[in-house]
């Protein structure tokens, strides 16, 4: 049993009269009804090497390249005749057979470049490779959709830092990586008092540097408020990997489940920068998320929420196709995405392979623009049409 | 006695350095506002001692052992140990040096001339510079920052060559370093390129011109034709009135508020041409004018974290005895010294604010005072950490601060409760808060001694949201 939103309306000792909280005067639509789409980025921060993730297993110039890091055809998990998953992504290999998973390979974006913090920018922000921009294309997609009555949440980036993505130029998303101790944070005595005296006041700016911090503390503590009672009303039964990622994807799950008003989840892993020793330490990391994604998926499935929700991971580049000296991979280009979901349109292997013929300077070329794939997510999934968030128009793709 | 410090004094010490210290209430008090200035400004005039920690000869042993993984890894590890101790070294000069005006200025030509360099040894040329150059003339300044191994590499210059140009440098002095954008077509992006190949340096970070790759040709840069070089290009951009215009607007929205005045701002842009970009003049003319203590400036800006930090390190002088704990404050809070975000440097304003940067602001001076523990965790910076995983350091970061209490308790014993609160108020928020009231509310334990009551009410002021302004 869920709590509804209209009791814990009431639960709440709140002033009225506050521009901070009219929502609760005028009772919004907080609780999702089943059928909302929800959104969750995984991001392989570092340069997740695509090519030993979805192996060319006939490919002779792979093994020709990598002549220490490749991975066997035998070794592999056989996704066709062709193409083989990294063996430590098992749940992954019973999602693609399931018909709960794509793979677009290739994706990138013209003029690459191969610094991870000025890359991961251009993927965050959705800007050309010259353009700087300091808003996130969720962070534009929440200046849009935020209503600004009720702010009620919309995402959350599970991390104690905020992501450039989830940066708008109004608003921005929820950072936590724990929302239990947040919620014990925020209810020190200090900040109850800072919300409660505020709610008082009838009018704020919000271009007032005062009036932003009040309005940003009061909204996050009403937030967290929120979303606490939800997630402690619905423990979930699945058992998760004791880890970083396990937790996160939990609490996710929790909410998910809650059906609050929550759309995008935010979460990252790494780092996937295998400049020496790759297979280990992608190994590692793959173990980690094959088994939370394990843990998330029977989760939302039980409680019929997978078709409603898209996991899609991506990371700042791919990485360069032949190996170093240090048995590992330098920084590279283009590289596949994965798509998780009960609702997928088209499923397994949206695209050919990388041509690994025609490199551009030891590197793989793009065939997908990034940029199509938020375009498409914003499209078909969160309902937003695309082109002002990314400010101009992309052909969208036909997988949801 | 401390109401009379005035807020327009502490308005000045806010913004032309790190707030009001500890030590010097009593030379702050009996001054007046102008004398104050003058004072500030006496102190920074001198250069401050170089922060030097690279030690060449370890550095050069490291290089020498060469490209093998291992000895790559152990020099990456000097380097980031290094800049690791630049930026505490640097934070204590802005905590602790009488010249704030100038370590403020190099603050904001650090965010100006962002630059990230994983060489150490680059990084500390480049600060050394700043500092050095903070309040001479902008030109200066520029022609060091533009020939400095740290950014000629960071901007690609290294890869600019008179077959293959590459524009970067040239687009990026252009754009944020002085016309700004839109003052500037593509083609003299490209043509400047040109006259910037060949810039280069060399193993000791000195600045060289590699005159085979140098493209002598002709150019025309801004309506300006002939053999142009680089020196050319930045004397030309200089003599253009909208970098003095776009340097203003910088000054003006770190220093004043990011609202801009018009007619202030056509006043500095003038006045900075005409003297030829003498920072030093424009900062005379902005904190001596009167407008700048208008009340509507006051605590009309926010904070940065490093503002923040260094502020409540002023104001309760401590010994601090993790002072790694101050990097991992910098990179949860979004301003890491010496790692900007982009080639923008920090957006700064409201961009430091976010649910969890707020937070953890609003909560650090109680967190120091209890010296307790930083829980959260900063994402991994893979550019920093070139492939390593980064150590674990355990599940938090102890803050280990031990706060020189008297020094600050003081200047504010024998007051009335009321007294206090609006005397500490005076001191440390720009303007008040409506929320001093409810402090009262809050308080503990009735029997409280003097001075623990000095310091709950100061933790308590702190805390408040009111102190996230400047």
């Amino acid at each position: 049993m869920i709590i509804k939103r209209r009791d814990f309306i009431k639960m709440g000792t709140i002033a009225t009269g506050s521009l901070f909280l009219p929502r609760l005067l005028q009772g919004s639509q907080l609780l999702q009804q089943s059928g909302n789409k929800v959104l969750v980025v995984l991001q392989l921060s570092g340069g997740n090497d695509g090519l030993n993730t979805v192996i060319p297993v006939r490919n002779d110039v792979y093994y020709q390249l990598r002549p220490q890091i490749a991975i066997s055809r035998t070794e592999s998990l056989p996704l066709n005749d062709e193409v083989g998953l990294n063996p430590h992504l098992p749940f992954l290999k019973t999602l693609y057979d399931a018909g709960d998973l794509a793979i677009l390979n290739n994706v990138g974006y013209e003029n690459p470049n191969r610094s991870h913090f000025r890359s991961m920018d251009i993927w965050q922000s959705a800007s050309q490779s010259d353009q700087i921009w300091d808003t996130g294309w969720l962070g534009r997609w929440l200046d849009q959709s935020m209503d600004k009555h009720t702010y009620d949440n919309l995402a959350i980036e599970l991390d104690d830092t905020l992501s450039l993505a989830l940066k708008g130029a109004q608003e921005k998303a929820l950072a936590t990586q724990n929302l239990a101790r947040l919620y014990n944070q925020s209810r020190t005595p200090y900040f109850k008092a800072w919300v409660e005296a505020v709610q008082k006041q009838h009018q704020l700016d919000h271009e007032k540097p005062v009036d932003y911090l009040y309005q940003t503390l009061a909204s996050t503590t009403q937030q967290v408020d929120f979303l606490h009672q939800n997630i402690r009303k619905n423990t979930q039964q699945t058992s998760y990997p004791r880890n970083a990622l396990g937790n996160r994807l939990k609490q996710i799950a929790s909410l998910i489940c809650a059906d609050v008003s929550t759309k995008v989840y935010y979460v990252s892993v790494g780092s996937f920068d295998t400049h020496n020793n790759q297979n280990r330490r992608q190994e590692n990391l793959f173990r980690q998320i094959n088994a939370g994604l394990e843990s998330f998926v029977q989760d939302l499935k039980k409680q019929h929420r997978f078709e409603d929700t898209l996991i899609f991971t991506f990371s700042e580049f791919g990485r360069r196709v032949g190996q170093n000296a240090s048995n590992g991979t330098d920084h590279g280009t283009a590289n596949n995405m994965f798509f998780i979901s009960g609702g997928l349109k088209r499923k397994g292997l949206l695209n050919a392979m990388p041509d690994l013929q025609t490199l551009n300077e030891g590197d793989l070329r793009h065939t997908v623009d990034f940029k199509q794939v938020y375009a498409t997510l914003l499209d078909k999934w969160l309902n937003t049409p695309h082109e002002t968030i990314l400010k101009q128009a992309y052909t969208s793709l036909d997988f949801i | 006695m401390l109401q009379e410090l005035q807020a327009e004094k502490a308005h000045l010490l806010r913004r032309v350095g790190f707030g009001v210290s500890a030590e010097i209430y009593p030379q702050v008090m009996q001054q007046d506002l102008l004398a104050l200035y003058q004072e500030i400004k006496e102190n920074s005039l001198q250069i401050s001692p170089p922060i030097q920690v690279v030690n060449l000869d370890h550095l050069n042993q490291l290089t020498e052992a060469g490209r093998a993984s291992k000895s790559f890894q152990e020099r990456n590890r000097y380097h980031r140990r290094c800049i690791q101790q630049l930026n505490k070294r640097w934070l204590d000069e802005m905590c602790h040096s009488p010249a704030q005006l100038r370590e403020k200025m190099a603050l904001f030509w650090h965010g100006h001339f962002a630059c990230r360099s994983n060489n150490s040894y680059h990084q500390q040329q480049l600060l050394q510079t700043i500092r050095s150059k903070a309040l001479g003339r902008f030109g200066d300044l520029l022609k060091a920052v533009s020939q400095s191994a740290a950014m000629l590499s960071f901007l690609n210059n290294q890869q600019n060559r008179k077959q293959h140009p590459n524009e970067n440098f040239a687009r990026e002095v252009m754009e944020l370093f002085t016309l700004g954008i839109g003052q500037y077509t593509e083609q003299d992006v490209k043509e400047a390129a040109r006259a910037f190949t060949g810039w280069a340096f060399n193993r000791k970070g000195e600045f060289v011109l590699r005159e085979k790759l140098h493209d002598s040709g002709e150019k025309t840069i801004l309506g300006v034709r002939g053999n142009l070089s680089g020196m050319d290009v930045l004397n030309i951009l200089l003599k253009q009135k909208a970098t003095a215009r776009h340097i203003c607007t910088k000054v003006y929205t770190f220093f004043v508020q990011e609202t801009l005045d018009q007619e202030h701002l056509n006043y500095l842009a003038d006045r900075f041409y005409q003297s030829n970009y003498d920072i030093q003049d424009l900062m005379d003319a902005l904190f001596t004018s009167t407008w700048f203590y208008d009340a509507q400036h006051m605590g009309a800006l926010i904070k940065s974290p490093v503002e923040l930090l260094i502020g409540i390190r002023r104001a309760l002088p401590m010994k601090i005895q993790n002072k790694n704990a101050q990097i991992q404050l910098q990179r949860l809070l979004g301003q890491w010294l010496f790692y900007p975000p982009n080639v923008a440097g920090w957006a700064g304003g409201k961009s430091w604010i976010d649910s969890s940067s707020l937070m953890l602001r609003l909560r650090l001076p109680k967190l120091i005072q209890d010296n307790a523990s930083i829980t959260y965790k900063p994402k991994q910076a893979d550019d920093v950490s070139m492939g390593m995983q980064e150590k674990k350091k355990g599940p938090a970061y102890q803050i280990q601060a031990e706060i020189n209490w008297k020094a600050w308790t003081s200047y504010f014993t024998g007051l009335g409760e009321d007294a206090l609160i609006s005397a500490l108020s005076a001191a440390l928020l720009p303007k008040g808060s409506q929320q001093l009231d409810t402090l009262k509310t809050l308080k503990a334990q009735e029997d409280q001694t003097e001075s623990e009551l000095i310091e709950a009410y100061t933790i308590g002021i702190m805390s408040l949201p009111e102190y996230q302004l400047c």
